[in-house]
């Protein structure tokens, strides 16, 4: 698999994605700097986790108009795999690829701890090794991670299944006291309309292996590297 | 500008008149005011160690583990494998009182640069904090502000916040403490250093700009505070994570290659201190043009420029063929690079502005000669053996239990440590709430342990067992995961060290971190010392916070606090004379405050922690928790709650008085939860070893039963566990 990694200033979590896509694929991707303007054939493209340009003005703001950006733009509208994590679903909302914002937590407070994720969609390539309903648990680590859309693109996202993951209690219900930022319908990650751009706030690499406490996100990767060396 | 220096402008410079007339002495004139701020920078409590250096020489600072111990900016070991842990733990205590976001935040941002700068990458931040009463006016706001703080910086820059400690004392009220601790991993061939080298080599500053921000930081925070400490505001930093990170990769990028003689960040006193102290320990002069400092206003006098500090700077003395090379990587992170001096033989620290010299002094008079006092000090009267009998036992164990784990000395920590990134860099292993975090060492099997320790009620009442104590809480800590100790950073927060009583409690806990660091053979290796912690004359408790690394050689072989499984049995390892003095029982249930502090038996902690440590290399120990503050009883309730199990216990026939058993705080002890197919091997080896093992009962159900009476629900304990810190900042 040939997958690529965008690195901007004050991405953090660029190698920890890096070393889960290495680990289910067994190639390390390219990790490409923010101030390049052309892409490789890639198979996969991620924007990591981390505090581009420190958040300052907004999450993902500046980023989102990084010289790389218009390259990535041009590969996810002809269909190329792209996972934003974190900072890189605020990326993506903040250059249109997504609908909506991510605004501050609701309880305003950054919070890193793991959650439960219910797994919705599952007929897309990140999520296929999940089952539909499927109950997961990955750490979330955000200050800015409260999903708001409009009422009309959230009826859209609703009655398309464009819902990836929501934020649901151990059980798997899905209820306020399950909602750890105020994120409207407890979504936790969106897909695109063509189903080849993922954003999410949880971090599925984090939790990949036994001793980091679970192996949760594993599964998204090996889903991904498996559906890619076969293309 | 040319202002005439006067006995009040020496003294707003925090300079003794005696120590002025040392610097007419060796000048043979007057200083100029530029002179005169570079003197009070290199001079001061926080920079020169005057009142600390006869004391600190006397501590033990070396071991085959040690790479490079005090007098760096941190302190390097062998972790094995070609590699080295680099770490140390500072203080920003004066800072944070005065604005507890931007104090605590560069902290973060100061130790972890004091970490990347000797060439090794942060994986692990810690911290050590204490803070007034919590129903002082100011507490719940201080809290908030610093735990936002070291949040904000550290969870920008990506370095995960694995560990560290909290306090609520009245002690505290005038005066909270920031410690923060960072471990970073480097190749062993790898290390820098600020030893400058070669005549007219290239001196280079790269990083933030400099602005008008943190003039006179280090000698605000060798001064105590009044009622007025809030005007101080102006001398607290401001913290920029996001321009550290670009930092952190460029210097780590440049240290690849070849280009780096020297290089030293701009901590305390900015400029001037870094740039002394590269000469200085080169034996060389260094001529600086302020001209050539990137400011990020105009109109910066020398004096500004040689005082400020503006956060996330570096200077470098680089190979003059590399020069463009280095240049080329800092502009690509899109940082300032400026060459803006050189070395030299004149042995002068030479400073240029505007077509003037501006300063010229002699390099080993500002760094080697600055004062060393042997100030005069009183030992702290002993306190008085307190017996169990003199203090009543509780006729609720459930109550007198929760309100323990419900109060603010032992209730979860959860409320800061989940505002604090404490998984990024994808290797932490043990996270928050144990008694060490253990990071894994990327790309490898091994781990690196870490915790942060003090007990300053014990320091209080016997500075000399409680530093021993101090240290003795580390090495437990470390040995209940099963890491193998391998050295301490100090955070040596004391009041004023002019007071023969305050010295007193310095030179105790000092002797008593001593004897305790070569039994345990834990060399220290880098630290700081805080003093001056006083306002309005009322000192803090003496605060000695210990900062303690230790290795694994394969994180699989770890143990964690958590009960595992029904039926697993309990153990006490460690002997048990139920010591109630100092004591969490005694002081919030008996309202006792007298009283010595357990004793400390070097001897037995060193057995009974290699023992563990052993058990649980060999496999034979489920789980493990070191036995600290609130005692036996208390332990056993975190285990409880950590793995949502819960126990039956019976008290052993020779328990002595009960809540002695229970609550004593009697130290080298452990408890250990060991399938009943091992307990037999766990039990014969420790009487080959001569450990005292006593049987307390095993893990069962969801209660936690002694002697066939419900004490209290796991789950109703955790409520009171879990509630009090969200419900205190709701308040």
């Amino acid at each position: 698999m040939k997958s690529c990694v965008i690195v901007f200033p004050g991405s953090n979590c660029d190698r920890d994605v890096a070393v889960a896509i290495e680990a289910s694929s067994g190639t390390a991707p390219l990790m490409v700097w923010h101030g390049e303007t052309a892409l490789p054939a890639c198979d996969l493209i991620v924007l990591p986790g981390g505090f581009s340009y420190g958040d300052y003005l907004r999450s993902g703001a500046m980023a989102a108009r990084a010289p790389i950006m218009r390259a990535v733009l041009a590969k996810a509208a002809s269909g190329t795999p792209v996972l934003g994590l974190c900072n890189g679903f605020q990326i993506m909302t903040e250059a249109g690829m997504l609908p909506g914002a991510l605004m501050r937590n609701a309880g305003l407070k950054f919070i890193c701890r793991d959650v439960f994720l219910k797994v919705e969609n599952t007929d897309n390539i990140f999520n296929r090794r999940y089952a539909s309903g499927q109950v997961v648990r990955f750490p979330i680590s955000h200050h800015d991670g409260n999903y708001f859309t409009d009422a009309a693109t959230l009826d859209r996202l609703e009655s398309t299944g464009r819902i990836a993951f929501r934020y649901c209690a151990p059980d798997g219900a899905v209820n306020a006291s399950a909602n750890p930022n105020g994120s409207l319908n407890n979504i936790a990650g969106i897909l695109n309309a063509a189903g080849n751009v993922l954003g999410m706030m949880p971090h599925p690499e984090r939790l990949i292996a036994p001793e980091l406490g679970g192996s949760d996100g594993r599964a998204m990767f090996d889903a991904l590297a498996s559906l890619l060396q076969c293309a | 500008m040319r202002v005439s220096v006067t006995p009040e402008i020496v003294a707003a410079h925090g300079l003794k008149p005696d120590e002025y007339a040392h610097i007419l002495r060796v000048l043979n004139r007057e200083p100029n005011l530029t002179e005169l701020g570079i003197f009070s920078a290199m001079w001061n409590e926080h920079c020169s160690y005057k009142s600390s250096r006869v004391w600190l020489r006397t501590m033990p600072t070396t071991g085959p583990q040690v790479v490079c111990g005090p007098g760096e900016n941190a302190g390097v070991v062998d972790i094995g494998d070609g590699q080295v842990a680099i770490f140390k733990m500072e203080s920003h205590n004066h800072p944070s009182f005065i604005e507890p976001y931007q104090g605590a935040a560069t902290g973060v941002g100061g130790i972890m640069r004091d970490v990347f700068t000797m060439g090794a990458r942060p994986v692990a931040n810690l911290n050590a904090l204490r803070f007034g009463a919590p129903d002082h006016a100011r507490t719940r706001h201080l809290v908030y502000g610093v735990v936002a703080g070291i949040g904000g910086y550290g969870n920008c820059i990506g370095v995960p916040t694995v560990g560290g400690e909290v306090n609520f004392d009245a002690g505290y009220n005038g005066n909270i403490l920031v410690n923060a601790m960072c471990i970073g991993i480097a190749d062993a061939s790898k290390v820098f250093y600020s030893t400058a080298s070669g005549i007219g080599n290239p001196v280079v500053y790269v990083g933030s700009k400099t602005g008008r921000d943190g003039i006179h930081g280090a000698s605000m925070a060798s001064a105590e505070f009044d009622e007025n400490s809030e005007e101080k505001r102006p001398t607290v930093q401001v913290g920029d994570p996001f321009t550290e990170k670009l930092l952190l990769e460029a210097c780590l990028e440049l240290m690849a290659g070849d280009a780096v003689i020297a290089i030293q960040d701009m901590g305390a006193a900015g400029l001037t201190c870094s740039a002394v102290e590269m000469a200085s320990k080169g034996g060389l002069g260094l001529l600086l043009d302020l001209d050539k400092v990137p400011c990020r206003e105009a109109g910066m006098t020398a004096y500004e420029m040689m005082l400020s500090e503006s956060q996330e700077r570096m200077l470098m003395v680089l190979h003059p063929d590399r020069t463009d090379a280095a240049r080329a990587i800092f502009e690509r992170w899109e940082l300032d690079f400026a060459i803006v001096g050189e070395t030299t033989d004149t042995g002068r620290f030479i400073i240029r502005h505007q077509g003037e010299t501006v300063a010229d002094l002699p390099v080993d008079v500002l760094a080697e000669q600055a004062p060393v006092y042997q100030r005069p000090w009183t030992p702290t009267p002993p306190a008085p053996y307190l017996p169990a009998k003199e203090i009543p036992d509780t006729d609720d164990l459930g109550a007198t239990l929760a309100r323990l784990m419900g109060g603010p000395h032992l209730a979860s920590r959860r409320w800061i440590w989940e505002q604090y990134d404490h998984m990024v860099m994808g290797d932490t292993i043990q996270r928050p709430g144990g008694d060490a975090a253990v990071v894994r060492v990327h790309n490898s099997r091994k781990g690196i342990a870490a915790t942060t320790d003090v007990t300053p009620r014990y320091c209080a009442a016997a500075p000399k067992e409680g530093g021993k104590q101090a240290i003795a809480e580390a090495f437990r800590n470390l040995c209940a995961v099963g890491a193998k100790p391998l050295a301490v950073t100090d955070c040596l927060n004391f009041g004023n060290p002019e007071r023969p009583e305050i010295m007193g409690q310095f030179v105790g806990c000092i002797e008593g971190i001593s004897e305790a660091c070569i039994a345990l053979d834990m060399p220290i290796v880098s630290g700081n010392v805080s003093l001056y912690n006083e306002t309005s004359g009322v000192a803090i408790p003496p605060t000695p916070a210990i900062g303690a690394i230790g290795l694994l050689a394969d994180v699989d072989k770890m143990a964690t606090v958590a009960f595992k499984q029904d039926g697993d049995e309990i153990f006490v390892i460690g002997e048990t004379q139920g010591h109630l003095g100092q004591s969490l029982y005694a002081r919030e249930i008996a309202g006792r405050k007298d009283g010595a502090p357990p004793p400390v038996d070097l001897a037995a902690e060193r057995r009974n922690g290699d023992f563990i440590r052993s058990q649980i290399i060999a496999g034979n120990v489920a789980a493990a928790h070191d036995i600290s503050d609130g005692g036996l009883l208390v332990a056993i309730a975190e285990m409880a709650l950590a793995g949502g199990l819960g126990c039956m216990l019976s008290l052993p026939r020779n328990a002595g008085p009960r809540h002695g058993f229970l609550f004593g705080e009697d130290q080298a002890r452990y408890i250990a939860c060991v399938s009943p197919q091992k307990a037999q091997a766990m039990i014969a080896a420790a009487q080959e070893k001569n450990v005292p093992v006593t049987r307390f009962g095993s893990v069962a159900g969801r209660d936690i039963v002694l002697d066939g009476k419900l004490v209290h629900s796991v789950a109703g304990l955790r409520s009171a566990h879990e509630n009090w810190f969200p419900a205190y900042m709701e308040g």
